[in-house]
């Protein structure tokens, strides 16, 4: 089984990659700003809603439900999607969904005498299986056509934001991406000029391409219907042009029925770009004679999911509807953007999502790239418990260590069996506090320590250390206490 | 042993035997906050008692990712704390690990009889401020601080215990403070426990943040009810000489005129 979210077999660590990124005032810049309009876009559309509290449980009732009874939801929704004249696929992991999915085009442009040429809509999922690699190598060229994803393949960039994946660029960088890749030497960096550029690149792709690809936002199990939003229209040309369409989705997209629309559809967009209402909100089911593609294929993906539905401690990841507000709410991803988190889930999400997805091994450096602040549980509009899920996801860290060191050294393991040790014993433990009293002396100048050895000298790179007290709280409560008794006896 | 309960004195007034639990961090590096927590509370007539036994809650372990070690310390905890009326700490970190893990925790175990003493347990353990406000019902402690003054609002306090309020209403009732609003007050500062250490370029970018924050408000002192959270945004401050001090929300509350803590 191959299972892929991250760019290569084992991602390089957090720590390492936001190293760099943190000292990138142009990154730094582009990503604070675009949080910041995106949050309080979000602030203020929510702040108007107000069930929105009693929205967000609802949201996470009803995936709970879905995903307690998935196997039949799964089955329903294959049974009214097939009725609808649509067919549906399933796919254990990356490669088996690139295959059938190539081989789908393959057949139909032969048989057709279609270009060798796709028209996508903005999906993580095809990003997740790196779906554009597959069909570059069979030779059918992929066009992104939601703008942000159009900025990232023509730039070759990777996805910064789930849902805005070029906001690491501002417009001044993709006037000088869209100006070389599409041969416009005199282009402005004015919105308007950029997006003319796009519109008149992208309508030529529109009208010829004959086969589109899209992900889902929700599969409806009871009507067979697949649910697409966005903010361009770019994404409904994809859908309604061409003569063919393919959907891949991953498992835990479906909800039961269409009346669910009313709670995910009014938490998506105030969540995700802090509007009221998706400007386009495209659904549709099988396909129509004379309206919309011919042949419409559904693939369904699990690439790890059902691993994460086994464990009823972090289960709840696969509650996530993609909107990327925990992204903007995190004071991590704020500040180095989402090229650190080494896979196209980045931020909160990615961190918990992306370690579950792929493999501990991969990304083991995730669930800690997070000071469980808990702005992004506050935000999820499916009120996932990020902070407790990452928790979950370090206990496992460590215990994989601790299986693959058995007892051994490592420092931390080590340092962290020495300190229970000691809080398990209260007289190693106070022993422990004069030693470090002692020791201090070597490395205290003017009651501050400014250098600390090894992994504690991430803690004075930036910032001193107040020198121990000469007293901790428990001696000086002792000898109050002697002190209290002899006043008594004296009298 | 004699033990003092709670009772009601002459005038009505419920008098509280409250069991301190001073957290590991406070009695080794911020004794001046668990001094000023038993003089807040002896001066509103209570009783404070301090098991001597007690060290640390199991917090760095458990989000650090041991957990089989934590384990074992919250059972201690549970069993120093058996008898104790009312136990409060100065840190909410700690509280909302006992509020939100240590059930969670217990139960991996399977030890039922574990389970039934963490039940018992974890309703009896208050913060310093909603012990003050939300148990005794006490706004103005009758404390008097002539500084000027910025309040961070710790992570833990604010989405955990939702306790800033608290903390708040118990601050702008002290006489001769200037309070001073930070900008982004609901923003982490970065501190995140061992986050502080494995993420330290992040952690440092959060941190620089803050401290202009914090600089701009043109306080000479920054308060939090969580000395972890100071000892971060202090460390900054201090490497930067930037003259501004961080003290505990206690010491605040335990100034009185003429005896700042």
């Amino acid at each position: 089984m191959t299972v892929r979210v991250g760019h290569a077999a084992e991602a390089a660590k957090f720590p390492i990659i936001a190293n760099t990124l943190v000292d990138d005032s142009q990154i730094r810049k582009n990503v604070r700003h675009a949080t910041d309009v995106i949050q309080n876009k979000r602030a203020n559309v929510v702040a108007e809603q107000r069930d929105w509290q009693e929205l967000r449980l609802s949201a996470s009732k009803i995936k709970e439900h879905t995903l307690k009874y998935l196997d039949r939801y799964l089955e329903q929704f294959e049974t009214a999607c097939t009725r609808a004249g649509g067919q549906v696929h399933w796919a254990t992991d990356a490669d088996e969904a690139n295959k059938i999915i190539l081989e789908l085009m393959q057949s139909a442009m032969a048989k057709h005498g279609w270009a060798r040429e796709v028209i996508k809509v903005k999906t993580m999922t095809s990003d997740e299986i790196n779906l554009n690699a597959a069909l570059e190598a069979a030779g059918i060229r992929p066009h992104e056509t939601d703008l942000a994803d159009m900025i990232i393949q023509l730039g070759d960039d990777k996805p910064s934001h789930i849902v805005v994946p070029a906001l690491h660029k501002n417009r001044t960088q993709v006037r000088e991406i869209f100006s070389r890749k599409m041969d416009l030497p005199e282009l402005g960096d004015k919105p308007q000029d950029l997006t003319d550029a796009a519109r008149h690149y992208l309508r030529e792709k529109f009208l010829n391409v004959k086969v589109g690809f899209s992900g889902a936002n929700f599969l409806v199990a009871e009507t067979g219907s697949v649910c697409v939003v966005e903010s361009e229209g770019n994404g409904r040309m994809c859908l309604t042009m061409p003569e063919m369409l393919i959907t891949v989705a991953g498992i835990e997209k479906i909800i039961p029925a269409a009346q669910d629309l009313e709670v995910f559809l009014q938490l998506l967009p105030r969540s995700a770009t802090g509007e009221r209402m998706n400007p386009y909100n495209t659904i549709w089911t099988g396909v129509h004679e004379g309206d919309g593609p011919r042949e419409f294929h559904v693939v369904l993906l699990d690439n790890g999911r059902t691993n994460i539905l086994a464990d009823k401690e972090s289960r709840q990841t696969l509650h996530c509807i993609r909107c990327g507000a925990c992204l903007n709410a995190c004071p991590v991803y704020s500040r180095t953007g989402g090229h650190a988190y080494g896979s196209i889930y980045a931020g909160p999400i990615g961190a918990i999502l992306t370690p579950q997805l792929q493999s501990m091994k991969h990304s083991q450096s995730l669930p800690y790239a997070s000071s469980l602040c808990g702005a992004c549980y506050e935000v999820c509009p499916v009120r996932i418990n990020i902070p407790d899920v990452l928790l979950h996801l370090r206990s496992k860290v460590v215990e994989r260590q601790q299986d693959m060191l058995a007892g051994g050294a490592n420092f931390e393991g080590l340092a962290m069996k020495m300190a229970a040790f000691a809080f398990a014993r209260p007289t190693i433990y106070r022993w422990g506090q004069k030693f470090a009293r002692v020791a201090q002396r070597l490395l205290v100048r003017k009651g501050y320590i400014r250098w600390l050895p090894g992994m504690l000298g991430g803690w004075t790179a930036v910032r001193d250390l107040k020198a121990l007290p000469q007293e901790p709280f428990r001696e000086w409560w002792a000898k109050r206490e002697v002190e209290k008794t002899k006043a008594a006896t004296s009298v | 042993m004699m033990v003092i309960l709670s009772w009601v004195d002459r005038r009505g007034v419920l008098v509280l035997r409250v069991s301190l639990f001073i957290t590991c961090y406070n009695d080794t590096l911020f004794p001046k906050t668990g001094q000023s927590v038993v003089r807040v509370l002896e001066r509103l007539g209570h009783t404070v008692e301090f098991p001597p036994e007690q060290t640390c809650c199991g917090q760095m372990h458990f989000n650090t990712g041991y957990q089989r070690e934590a384990l074992p310390l919250m059972q201690r905890m549970v069993e120093i704390f058996a008898d104790a009326e009312v136990v409060v700490a100065p840190s909410s970190s700690c509280v909302a690990l006992i509020r939100d893990q240590y059930l969670k925790l217990a139960e991996t175990s399977g030890d039922t009889v574990l389970i039934k003493a963490v039940k018992n347990f974890v309703p009896k353990v208050y913060e310093f401020s909603e012990l003050l406000v939300k148990k005794l019902g006490v706004e103005d402690v009758g404390a008097y601080y002539p500084h000027r003054v910025t309040y961070h609002a710790s992570c833990h306090l604010l989405r955990g215990l939702h306790a800033v309020d608290i903390q708040m209403r118990l601050l702008r009732n002290v006489r001769a403070i200037e309070l001073v609003a930070l900008e982004d007050v609901e923003v982490c500062c970065g501190f995140g426990g061992t986050f502080a250490v494995k993420n330290p370029d992040v952690s440092a970018a959060m941190l620089s943040d803050k401290m202009r924050a914090v600089l701009n408000t043109r306080a000479e002192v920054c308060t939090a009810g969580d000395n972890s959270c100071l000892m971060h945004i202090e460390g900054g401050l201090h490497r930067l000489r930037t003259g501004v001090r961080t003290v505990h929300l206690a010491e605040i509350l335990a100034s009185t005129e003429g005896a700042e803590v």
